[in-house]
């Protein structure tokens, strides 16, 4: 097997010296991922802490005559702009074109309804298909129903009756989430950008080893030495998962890295990501880039040219990543069946770590053992592809 | 010595060999000649054993190709067409890469390294990438690459195609050398002049089979034909195979 040595060492040294394959190992896939994640989940997460604390502006139809009203709502941040529209049909146009988010129409009786004890009439002028407008209204409608709700205490209180006798029960909430867990919502989307970076570490290597020496006409004169196909292959592998492997070490610590700049805490979530869970997430992330390296050899010496390899393996990236979305739209517990599936396994065992739990030590090493075992499939089929004519003609 | 007899090879539809027969001998220059698609390449691919033969046998140095592919591999260099080299790589790890891939390590891996360096004159450039090259700065990196194991069989693929007139010098001198040296040397070409140039012997091959054989006095004189050239036109003009046999 001396053979497999210095194919690996030559490859190793021919793409360290190659810009492209070292820039995407070291730079884009690692760093790409953390740095949208933190931007992404920043802006959302200033989005939600901005829109509760911010005062919003709401047009008001008829409010003159609905003083303390209007001044609760001014206490709940909701300022009414009673000159904007001077009727509810221009109120109601500027809210079906999107020019305003939710606009009040007080009825002209409001102030008479209250005294006589009527249900007093208020509409909310709203699209309900408008997803950006979610909010305002409904904090408008809250705000409303706190109002109505104050005056109705008052009223009983007035007549005698105690107020509790219009509770009946009362329903509270237990929360018995960490903020670590809570954090996993978030922290969740992170495997995806790991899988995605350690793939994208090693292909340009992957394609460069293989398609790129067959299109740069280095191939047939190397497969007339006498070194075997399978120390060929395996040493050209080998040189992927290191790429794909250092990729997805700078990946963790970038991300362990990143989300001390989220502002978490805010929204009541703890990333927990010190040294020693950064540790298991690489041990169990280890196994998936042999399965990349393998899955992008083989498909690379599918091709004849860089191009042709680069389109293909861009079809390929996407394919592994598939499982977590599903998870992602229907939550699963990790067992062991699922531990057989390359991908969703590494999700959910970091997906534990990063709760601050401890997998069954039974799932990480059937998720290693599926995960390299079709890494070297792949890379069985690969040696076979090699020993084919077909690779010359 | 390479021992051809019967050799065929078909791709699909194809029929690229159907049947070359031919000797090369140890201490010879022996020259495949034929046009464009006669099966020079095929021939000479099946020899390095990157390409299994549909029929006959090849022997080289008395290892048959399809038995023992390895012992072939290691007593060949081969210069295969259109060959290139590693461009992040310098011309001497270029060489070396080759000569640890056929087996040689340690101080005898610089030493074999370095006397094919000195002897191709590749000193100058040797510890430079050979990204921005020319051709015959790559050509002779190729040869040297091909000869660091001092093999005893030379198989060279149109290797003077393209190349300028200092470059094929160089090629001619070291071909000559290795004959001289008792190498078997075996290489092929479409140009006839190059081959009359260099060849002990000559096989001139048309439609996948060696038409004629021998040295060029014998072929001369085999087709009636004063002149190589005219002897080669006579010698290739066999009839045109049915278009259905190719599609």
């Amino acid at each position: 097997m001396a053979g497999l040595g210095v194919v690996f060492r030559k490859e190793f040294v021919d793409s360290l010296r190659e810009r492209r394959s070292v820039v995407s190992a070291l730079v884009f896939g690692p760093l790409l991922g953390p740095v949208l994640f933190v931007l992404l989940t920043s802006y959302a997460v200033n989005l939600q802490i901005d829109e509760t604390e911010q005062p919003i502006e709401v047009p008001v139809v008829g409010g003159e005559g609905a003083a303390n009203l209007m001044a609760h709502l001014f206490r709940r941040q909701i300022d009414a702009d009673h000159d904007r529209f001077a009727d509810l049909d221009s109120l109601r146009d500027a809210v079906r074109t999107g020019d305003v988010d939710v606009g009040l129409v007080v009825d002209s009786e409001f102030g008479d309804a209250l005294r006589t004890g009527e249900p007093a009439r208020l509409w909310i002028v709203a699209d309900m298909a408008n997803n950006t407008a979610r909010r305002s209204i409904s904090r408008l409608r809250s705000a409303l129903g706190e109002y109505g709700m104050g005056i109705g205490i008052h009223r009983l209180a007035l007549r005698g009756i105690d107020p509790n006798l219009a509770t009946p029960v009362a329903v509270l909430t237990d929360d018995v989430s960490t903020p670590s867990g809570r954090a996993v919502l978030l922290l969740g989307m992170m495997t995806y950008f790991l899988l995605f970076s350690t793939l994208l570490g090693g292909t340009q290597v992957a394609i460069d080893t293989t398609a790129g020496e067959r299109e740069r006409g280095s191939l047939e004169p190397l497969l007339a030495l006498a070194v075997s196909r399978s120390e060929l292959v395996w040493g050209k592998i080998g040189v992927t998962f290191v790429f794909m492997a250092v990729s997805l070490a700078i990946c963790i610590v970038s991300f362990a890295i990143a989300v001390q700049f989220l502002p978490l805490a805010k929204i009541g979530m703890t990333a927990n990501l010190d040294p020693l869970v950064c540790a298991g997430i690489y041990v169990s992330m280890l196994p998936f880039a042999a399965l990349g390296a393998g899955v992008m050899t083989i498909v690379a010496s599918y091709t004849k040219s860089f191009r042709e390899a680069q389109t293909y393996t861009s079809i390929a990236m996407v394919v592994p990543p598939l499982p977590i979305i599903l998870v992602v739209l229907n939550p699963v517990q990790p067992s062991v069946p699922l531990m057989l599936v390359p991908s969703l396994s590494q999700h959910l065992l970091v997906t534990e770590l990063v709760k601050g739990e401890i997998f069954d030590p039974l799932h990480l090493v059937v998720s290693a053992a599926t995960t390299v075992a079709v890494g070297v499939a792949c890379g069985l089929a690969t040696v076979r592809r090699y020993r084919s004519e077909a690779l010359l003609v | 010595m390479i021992e051809v007899q019967g050799l065929a090879k078909r791709f699909g539809k194809v029929e690229a060999l159907r049947g070359v027969d031919f000797t090369a001998a140890d201490g010879q220059i022996t020259g495949l000649l034929g046009p464009n698609g006669a099966g020079k390449s095929t021939t000479l691919r099946i020899l390095c054993t990157v390409l299994k033969a549909g029929a006959g046998s090849a022997r080289v140095g008395g290892i048959d190709v399809a038995v023992d592919p390895f012992g072939v591999r290691r007593r060949i260099g081969v210069l295969p067409h259109n060959s290139n080299l590693y461009g992040n790589l310098s011309a001497r790890e270029n060489i070396a890469y080759y000569a640890e891939l056929q087996g040689l390590d340690g101080p005898a891996l610089d030493k074999a390294v370095d006397r094919i360096v000195e002897r191709l004159g590749i000193e100058p450039f040797a510890d430079r990438r050979a990204k921005g090259f020319s051709q015959g700065q790559r050509l002779r990196v190729a040869l040297a690459r091909a000869l660091v194991h001092d093999p005893d069989t030379l198989i060279l693929d149109e290797p003077t195609n393209g190349l300028d007139v200092m470059a094929t010098r160089v090629l001619r001198d070291v071909i000559r050398e290795r004959r001289d040296d008792g190498c078997c040397v075996l290489f092929s070409s479409h140009i006839m002049q190059e081959v009359a140039v260099m060849c002990d012997r000559i096989a001139i091959v048309a439609e996948g089979r060696v038409v004629v054989d021998g040295t060029a006095a014998e072929i001369r004189a085999e087709t009636g034909c004063d002149d190589l050239e005219d002897a080669f036109v006579s010698a290739v003009d066999v009839p045109p195979i049915a278009s259905s046999e190719v599609s």
